[in-house]
């Protein structure tokens, strides 16, 4: 018999008699037996398909497992592995160059762009939802569209521009220097409808009557800015620096879509973590050592976040 | 009484359901998803039942990016395929998991696939047994522009035998705008495509050179030969500028564009070239040096029984792998997909050889060579990396291909 019909029965006709299951326990109780019951089936799912692979990759990242044989226990070797990988190295550097470069140049630029455009009147719906349009798209169709604008001469349109403005042809994807900022800015432009809407919404947050006190106090626009606009969009740009850090560190879709005939390249230069597990578990079948690197980046996002929350943590 | 009735209910069924397999014998064929080919395998599905009525064939496709992983997790899970379309790059890894059983010697005797087959189907057997064959074969061969040979002066009836003509014909079709940016291509330059074939099996023997030896376990190209290939390969754009790799993003768009003369690409990309519009194409084999001396590379998709198929199930599978591989399969798969047929009988006709399209492709299986990888797309990236060296890093050839030897030896040392 389900809960609910237990507890049924006992508000209804377990009261007369007294001493139902209902009534020994106090309503604090029977509240939280409720809660827990409509929270299990959750809590059960997200273990069940979140935190038992996560401990899972754990015990993987020690074996040798090429997914058709038992997976054979050689304790750190895959660590040891992956340290003496110089692919790895490079695949490591491009993963913090996308998070050190990406994460500030995106946060500024949709700080800037929330800024003015919460001043704009005209037409602000319309503006606010071309900005949130590339948000909405499928990151696949964006990085493939991009991918052609940066082709070279006769069908890329920027070449193409820059071309008629009698520049030189740039490489872009077909550069080891080029194609790895190419890709963040695909990155970049994707994410920015996303935090566009988030900053306008913790400015629209900041009480009218703090500006309205600090002009009459005779305080200019840039230190209305600094002393009141910025620190109390703390708790926004806290949230965003945490999701912007973790969605470069796990950028994957813009890289592999935009160099499928040479995933991740040319030679390694674009490729992210997240692409060389993948093509170790799904191309190469190493599974082991795709969960000794998933292991990693798991490692690398938590101290990053954590480090985030530390130092921007509210002091007060 | 409810449980009764649900038990009554559920018996039912459960008799229907074993009475209707008494009857028919369902089995389920896996591969990956192409439109011409699961086109051809649905009218041979469709064939194969009308002949075995108390069968039923049902095909299943996944994208090919997933294909393996499906197959193996499938298995896994013990709802593998009971006949599964493979590369033959795969047999290996597919063996080693168990995911494959041998062929039967009485359905399928080695002498009759050894006399009927192009030798390449050995690249299935291994420890004396055969756990797949093909129903197709493809080999590369020379796609050129018949508009733009005609427009340069070239005779479109003569294309380019040799390395040297081909060399001189892409460089009276490349033409460049006045910043010096390319605007056709004398020949399409794409190691992500088939030229990293075209430099392993192909360059390096024309050369001199012998790129794997012991099974292809042992990588050889790291020689002086295997060097004056790379040479060659990275001198088409650096020296003699009749190509650029990353032209129109792959090389076999912008052949269609038109604006390449020539490509090197497979058998399965007829079916693509077929829709082109604009301009005549044609195909010659692939140049010989300047011995004339010519190789090839070739390569297939057999079809395998699952190792955990027994019983009538397994009766059901052979007699479909025997129709999968027999003439008259063959032959509508060539009409359908383009690709090959795998048994020379049913090739080498009067009619195929004379071919003007079928023909340097059936020639060049004649002097072909199957790489037997072990990791195909890490191998290919080895070769991609090796290019991208010389031609953007400004890496000497012979460093760079010292370096993919190596990194390559690793590769398949690792899987072994």
């Amino acid at each position: 018999m389900s809960l609910q019909a237990e507890n049924t029965k006992g508000a209804a006709a377990g009261r007369p008699e007294g001493g139902g299951f209902a009534d020994r326990f106090s309503m604090h109780t029977k509240r939280l037996v409720w809660v827990w019951t409509f929270l299990a089936l959750p809590v059960l799912f997200y273990s069940v398909i979140r935190f038992y692979p996560t401990l899972d990759a754990f015990r993987l990242s020690l074996t040798d497992w090429n997914l058709m044989r038992p997976p054979k226990f050689i304790g750190f070797e895959n660590y040891a592995k992956l340290f003496t990988d110089p692919d790895f190295w490079q695949v490591f550097k491009n993963t913090f160059a996308y998070l050190i470069f990406g994460t500030p140049i995106s946060l500024v630029l949709s700080f800037t762009i929330a800024f003015f455009l919460d001043r704009v009147r005209f037409g602000h719906g319309l503006i606010r939802a071309l900005y949130f349009m590339p948000f909405l798209t499928t990151a696949a169709a964006m990085a493939w569209v991009w991918r052609w604008f940066y082709q070279p001469a006769p069908i890329g349109v920027i070449n193409d521009v820059l071309a008629a403005l009698g520049l030189p042809q740039q490489p872009f994807l077909r550069s080891t220097t080029q194609a790895l900022p190419s890709i963040m800015v695909t990155a970049i432009w994707a994410g920015l409808g996303f935090q566009i809407i988030i900053f306008m919404a913790g400015l629209r947050a900041i009480p009218t009557t703090f500006y309205e006190a600090a002009r009459i106090d005779g305080l200019g626009e840039w230190a209305i800015l600094r002393k009141i606009t910025l620190p109390l969009l703390k708790p926004t740009t806290v949230f965003l620096v945490v999701l912007s850090s973790i969605g470069f560190l796990r950028i994957f879709d813009q890289v592999y879509n935009m160099t499928t005939n040479d995933p991740g390249g040319p030679l390694g230069t674009t490729k992210p973590l997240v692409l060389m597990i993948y093509q170790s578990a799904f191309s190469s079948y190493q599974m082991g050592y795709a969960a000794a690197q998933t292991v990693v980046l798991f490692l690398i996002l938590l101290v990053i976040s954590l480090l985030q929350l530390w130092i921007l943590r509210d002091k007060s | 009484m409810r449980k009764a009735l649900l038990l009554a209910g559920l018996m039912s069924g459960i008799s229907m359901v074993s009475v209707n397999s008494a009857n028919a014998v369902e089995i389920e064929y896996w591969q990956y998803i192409y439109e011409t080919r699961v086109n051809a395998m649905d009218q041979l599905i469709e064939k194969f039942e009308a002949a075995n009525p108390d069968i039923t064939v049902k095909q299943v496709n996944f994208p090919y990016a997933d294909y393996q992983t499906r197959i193996v997790a499938a298995n896994m899970a013990g709802k593998g395929p009971d006949v599964m379309q493979l590369f033959y790059g795969w047999l290996d890894k597919f063996v080693a998991g168990g995911l494959l059983q041998p062929l039967p010697q009485d359905a399928f005797p080695h002498d009759q696939i050894e006399s009927a087959f192009f030798p390449i189907v050995t690249a299935m057997k291994r420890d004396g047994e055969y756990y797949g064959l093909p129903t197709a074969v493809r080999s590369l061969a020379l796609f050129y522009n018949k508009k733009l040979f005609e427009e340069n002066g070239l005779d479109p009836e003569n294309p380019p035998q040799t390395l040297d003509e081909l060399v001189a014909a892409g460089k009276a079709i490349a033409k460049f705008d006045d910043a010096g940016n390319m605007v056709t291509e004398g020949m399409t330059l794409d190691m992500a495509g088939q030229d990293h074939q075209w430099w392993r099996e192909v360059l390096v023997r024309q050369f001199g050179g012998v790129p794997y030896e012991d099974d292809y376990r042992k990588v050889t190209y790291d020689s002086p030969e295997g060097t004056e290939a790379l040479e060659f390969y990275t001198g088409l754009q650096m020296n003699e500028k009749i190509g650029q790799s990353g032209f129109m993003d792959e090389g076999q768009a912008a052949f269609r564009a038109g604006k390449a003369g020539m490509t090197i690409d497979g058998t399965f990309r007829l079916g693509s070239f077929s829709q082109i519009e604009d301009f005549d194409w044609a195909v010659t084999e692939l140049p010989a040096n300047a011995d004339g001396m010519r190789s090839n590379y070739s390569s297939y998709f057999a079809n395998g029984i699952g190792a955990k198929v027994e019983g009538e199930e397994l009766e059901a599978a052979e007699k479909f792998l025997t129709y999968l591989t027999s003439p008259e399969a063959m032959g509508i798969w060539l009409d359908v997909v383009g690709e090959l047929p795998a048994r020379r009988a049913v090739a080498l006709t009067d009619e195929n050889t004379s071919n003007p399209i079928y023909g340097p492709f059936l020639k060049g299986l004649d002097y072909a060579h199957t790489t037997l990888f072990v990791d195909e797309a890490a191998q290919r990236q080895v070769a991609i990396d090796m290019v991208n060296r010389v031609i953007l890093n400004g890496q000497s050839p012979a460093d760079s291909i010292k370096e993919a030897a190596e990194e390559e030896q690793a590769i398949i040392d690792d899987a072994m």
